[in-house]
């Protein structure tokens, strides 16, 4: 009998193994909320699963009597808008500031201190200067979901860009390369690959984010849905939507690292 | 194709003195081979002639001028590791020099030029012997491999010096002397200068047209930084045509 540290899953039964807590809290729920139901026939805390069905059914396929359109897509399109623009621009903003100040001796000596600073601030905190300032449509959303990623970005792809072999920038100079050619050319390329894991490990970050925006200030969204049931308990409600959240944020994890692998196949064999 | 004078050339960092009152002068299409113990200062002359250190005292100049005081196309460097572009192909690797010279905005070429580039680059890895390795990327090459892609890339810019910081010193030692051939092959070829830090003595007599030994002449136990390493033997060979330590030696001259 090999030891525990040595004895490796197979294929299957990694799948097997994975899908075991899935199946085995799904299972849980069943039984939690059938015991409830019970009990008594009109308990909002655990929906059984024939509720579950039909609020999904409601969401997601029936129009909205008051508004007119599918509750679920109206707020998924809402907040993904939201999401992706806010993250295409801490992306490039990110990836501006972050090689500069990885790169350019002078520019981290002007930036490096004041991005340190600004990243310490509970993005949270200035919602209502957000607020106040841009109003409580669409930008002031993005804007807090942008000083909430932007800062760690711009900071880990300085650590980055500065990580670089230092042989690697002196030959090139040796080549002929100018400061843009050498950032173009050698920074750029090397740092893409970082620049998709630092977005997906801001994911958690920007939906916390924009849940919040959307929990104070908003007409629609995933977020806005959730508070707004809250009132009546609605539990059938939230926790589709939970899931539903939950299965977007994986998705795009997901889709991110598959462009790095496409996008860089080099990265992957240099480690 | 370069002459190098160094002048009284010191190097202290506060009072520890590196380098003290460093006199040399090399001539055009010299193989300088550099030896010495660790901490000697061989790496720190070789800074100083690549331009990312600068002398603390004295004269360091090339052809007469004084050394630009940053890294520049006329002077190729191949360090042990890490010098060449882990994004890039083979022969991107190699493309690249001539991209930065050409195309001074993107050092990206297209259309003719890039068609151009790409014979010249063929070409140099054709005889190297890299073509067949010419899309793959460098972490896919092995050690000797890499160090023959390393010396092809600073080639491809025809420096007037090439320095080389310990190059072989993580090979095995049969792909040692693939790599001599090649580095003596290019010499021959480019015309250019040499000065090649190495640990293996025997390494340095056979490839060098010259040898400098670099150590401390004065001692203080007291104060081990208080005196730096000068040129302790300054040894003209026969050059790389020269087959063992013994015939090698032809003049010795001691400073």
């Amino acid at each position: 009998m090999r030891r525990l540290v040595n004895r490796h899953p197979g294929r299957g039964g990694a799948w097997v193994l994975g899908a075991l807590p899935f199946i085995l809290l799904a299972f849980v729920y069943v039984i939690a909320s059938q015991l409830r139901s019970a009990e008594n026939a009109n308990d909002k805390l655990l929906p059984t699963p024939a509720v579950l069905a039909e609020t999904i059914h409601d969401y997601a396929f029936e129009e909205d009597s008051r508004s007119g359109s599918v509750l679920l897509w109206l707020d998924t399109g809402a907040s993904l808008k939201r999401l992706l623009i806010a993250l295409a621009l801490a992306a490039a903003i990110g990836l501006v500031f972050g090689v500069a100040t990885g790169v350019i001796p002078i520019v981290r000596a002007t930036l490096a201190p004041f991005v340190a600073a600004l990243s310490m601030i509970p993005p949270l905190a200035v919602l209502p200067i957000l607020f106040i300032t841009l109003g409580l449509g669409e930008v002031a959303k993005v804007a807090l979901m942008v000083v909430g990623v932007t800062p760690v970005i711009i900071r880990d792809l300085a650590l980055r860009a500065g990580e670089l072999p230092a042989e690697q920038l002196i030959k090139a100079q040796t080549l002929g390369a100018s400061t843009w050619q050498l950032i173009f050319r050698v920074v750029l390329p090397q740092i893409w690959p970082r620049l998709i894991d630092s977005l997906r490990l801001s994911l958690g970050a920007a939906w916390l984010f924009l849940i919040a925006a959307e929990a104070i200030a908003s007409t629609e969204g995933l977020g806005y849905r959730i508070f707004l049931v809250r009132r009546y308990l609605a539990m059938d409600v939230i926790l589709p939507y939970v899931v539903w959240i939950t299965l977007l944020a994986f998705t795009m994890d997901w889709a991110l690292k598959w462009i790095r692998s496409r996008a860089c196949p080099w990265a992957e064999m240099a480690r | 194709m370069a002459r190098v004078t160094a002048r009284g050339l010191w190097k202290t960092y506060g009072d520890h003195v590196v380098l003290e009152n460093v006199n040399l002068e090399v001539g055009d299409h010299e193989f300088v081979t550099i030896v010495g113990a660790s901490g000697c200062g061989k790496t720190t002359f070789l800074k100083m002639l690549l331009g990312i250190e600068t002398p603390s005292r004295g004269k360091l100049l090339i052809d007469g001028e004084p050394i630009v005081p940053e890294p520049t196309a006329d002077r190729g460097i191949v360090f042990q590791r890490y010098s060449l572009f882990p994004h890039l192909t083979v022969l991107q690797n190699v493309l690249l020099g001539l991209e930065f010279e050409r195309s001074r905005l993107l050092g990206k070429l297209f259309g003719t030029s890039r068609r151009n580039a790409l014979a010249n680059a063929n070409r140099l890895l054709e005889s190297i012997g890299l073509s067949s390795a010419r899309d793959k990327y460098p972490a896919q090459l092995s050690g000797g491999m890499q160090q023959r892609l390393s010396i092809a890339q600073s080639v491809i810019r025809k420096p007037k010096i090439l320095l080389l910081d310990e190059p072989f010193g993580a090979l095995d030692p049969g792909i040692t002397l693939d790599l001599h051939e090649l580095i003596v092959e290019l010499w021959k070829r480019e015309r250019m200068t040499i000065f090649m830090i190495t640990h293996d003595i025997k390494e340095s007599f056979q490839l060098g047209t010259r040898l400098l030994v670099f150590d401390k002449v004065r001692h203080d136990p007291q104060a081990p930084e208080a005196y730096g390493a000068r040129i302790t033997y300054d040894l003209r060979l026969r050059g790389p045509t020269a087959r063992s330590v013994s015939e090698a030696v032809e003049v010795a001259v001691s400073v």
